[in-house]
């Protein structure tokens, strides 16, 4: 505010996101955690690093990489710019992914935050593919080869998968067809997208009368500016600091520039994109690209669409039972993907021990029906001897599908060495 | 029940169809930009890998700019192999010691013919079309076949 009291334009516009009052119990950092906030703050400092980034870089195969070196070493905070940009981009991923589960276990997904549960979840896909198309610029080994798996790796959805990927890469394999196409996606489309997506997103938000609180009944309101607003710039603050340290002190990597020939060994996928690779190793490609994202998928939207009889919004994980639960689930779901990758890794062999069956069934039904079975054992045990609930149910399952996913991206990213190896 | 929820009138159903009628046609226009580059890369030519009396029996040979392997059976027939991973797509190399290729990726193996020697893969290497013009070697490297087995029929014979 001006000394008079009149703020400005844009102060004001900034001011009139958050509504004139909020309930104290909203603001107190352990209901958020102040997730979607950070996620907000880093797609801001990712437009405004990524637009500068668009002086200095060239989307060609003969330029893309040198630019890259260039900016790093011959200009004035340029290996910071980019260092910035890229861990960022990085923890937006992960900010995203936390903000997904804080909203979901905290049971802010229902009634009339239905909708922007849909919204968050299309944003959420395009944050990832944000991450993945800007994955390709630099135009190394890491970024000719993971996208190039990432890319074969929806040749295998059923009948459009070939003519998907080839879409996709603009040819049959990465080319500066491709280049060009991931940079104007990088930096055109999706950020326009996004910023469109996330209006709507906390429009829904203010909608809804903002964030879910523990106790509905206690309206005690206190006025957002200050108390939210500093909060807020605090929080901002430390994520700016936190993030201009760090990219200071850790570089972006860059390995040596790509060559189609050569294929590094072990070639790996994003990280975030590990758990879908862990996944291919074990399991046959029609089921781990097509059948099992498509029914994670469909479950994750219908969440919220379902009728549940006693539900606690606002509450964190519904109930003390539902808390267990969830612990009990986390544990389940640890111990079972582990024991089912060590299983499919060491000691089966179905494909040479049913030669005449095929794959799609001995190495696809056969071992989804082997994490399937004692999934679906455990729920039921939740069910008839825990006395869970149907949301406590749809809460162990997606504790279940996440911890798994969560479990594999650990497996194949850290655990992986030579040949994709276990333990290499 | 369903049928009772949806208010479809006249202005309802003109304005559904305009939306449907401009979101398909601004599809159609954006894939249709996208395909634009597939069909370029179809008019390459042939691959021209030599003469063939150069080429010796029961041995393969690399040709990494026209990304394949020329593989000559022992009776003399010819294969030329993708070095694309039917896995995840990532580059092959043939092992002299061990007579098979192996994909540095995730460790796929392939026979001398192409054949799925060891998972992850699941089917065998592709082949590219060889026709033999006055003792050359034409490779079509525009033209990659999808094939699960190898058999005889597959070999180009001079």
């Amino acid at each position: 505010m001006t000394a008079k009291g009149h703020p400005k334009a844009i102060t004001r516009l900034l001011l009139h996101l958050h509504p004139k009052k909020v309930n104290v119990q909203a603001i107190k950092f352990n209901r958020t955690f102040g997730l979607g906030g950070i996620a907000a703050l880093l797609f801001v400092l990712l437009f405004i690093s990524g637009m500068l980034l668009r002086f200095a870089y060239v989307p060609s195969v003969k330029g893309a990489y040198d630019s890259i070196v260039d900016l790093q070493e011959n200009i004035l905070f340029g290996s910071i710019l980019r260092n910035l940009h890229y861990w960022s981009g990085m923890l937006l991923v992960v900010v995203s992914f936390l903000h997904v589960l804080r909203v979901f276990y905290s049971q802010s997904i229902y009634h009339e935050r239905r909708k922007n549960w849909l919204y968050g979840l299309i944003i959420m896909f395009l944050v990832v593919f944000s991450n993945f198309t800007g994955y390709l610029l630099p135009w190394d080994q890491l970024a000719f080869w993971a996208v190039t798996i990432m890319t074969n790796m929806l040749s295998y959805i059923p009948f459009i998968g070939d003519a998907l990927a080839d879409m996709v890469r603009g040819g049959n394999e990465v080319s500066e067809t491709t280049l060009l196409r991931f940079y104007h996606f990088h930096t055109g489309l999706l950020p326009l997208l996004m910023a469109f997506l996330l209006s709507v997103h906390f429009w829904l938000v203010r909608k809804s009368k903002g964030v879910t609180v523990q106790k509905m009944e206690e309206k005690q309101m206190v006025d957002t500016n200050p108390n939210l607003i500093y909060k807020e710039i605090f929080t901002a603050l430390i994520v700016i600091v936190a993030l201009l340290l760090f990219s200071m002190l850790v570089n972006a990597p860059l390995l040596e520039k790509a060559n189609p020939l050569i294929s590094p060994n072990p070639s790996k996928a994003p990280w975030y994109f590990m758990g879908f690779q862990e996944l291919l190793l074990h399991i046959h490609p029609g089921f781990g690209i097509f059948v099992i994202p498509v029914l994670v998928t469909t479950f994750f939207i219908y969440i919220p669409n379902i009728k549940y009889p006693n539900l606690n919004v606002g509450q964190w994980f519904n109930s003390e039972k539902g808390k267990k639960l969830t612990i009990l689930s986390l544990i389940f779901s640890l111990v079972l993907t582990i024991a089912v990758i060590l299983t499919s890794e060491f000691f089966l062999d179905l494909r040479n021990w049913m030669p005449n069956i095929p794959v799609l069934i001995s190495t696809g039904l056969l071992l989804l029906l082997l994490y399937f079975i004692p999934a679906a054992a455990f729920l039921f045990y939740l069910k008839s001897n825990q006395k869970a609930e149907k949301i406590d149910l749809v809460m162990a399952l997606f504790t279940i599908i996440i911890t798994a996913y969560i479990v594999m991206t650990i497996i194949g990213s850290l655990f992986r060495g030579e040949g994709m190896h276990l333990f290499a | 029940m369903v049928f009772k929820k949806i208010k479809f009138n006249r202005r309802t159903f003109i304005k559904r169809a305009i939306y449907a009628a401009l979101s398909i046609e601004v599809l159609y226009v954006f894939t249709r930009l996208l395909n634009k580059n597939n069909q370029s890369d179809k008019e390459n030519g042939l691959y021209d890998a030599g003469n063939i009396n150069f080429f010796e029996n029961d041995k393969v040979y690399p040709f990494s700019k026209g990304h394949f392997y020329l593989s000559r059976f022992k009776d003399g027939g010819l294969l030329a192999i993708s070095t694309k991973c039917t896995h995840l797509g990532c580059t092959i190399q043939f092992n002299n010691n061990k007579d098979k290729f192996v994909c540095p990726c995730h460790a796929s193996a392939f026979t001398k013919n192409g054949e799925v020697l060891s998972p992850p893969a699941t089917r065998a290497l592709d082949i590219y079309p060889i026709t033999i013009i006055d003792n050359k070697v034409m490779v079509n490297t525009s033209k990659a076949i999808r094939r699960n087995k190898y058999d005889a029929s597959q070999l180009t014979y001079v």
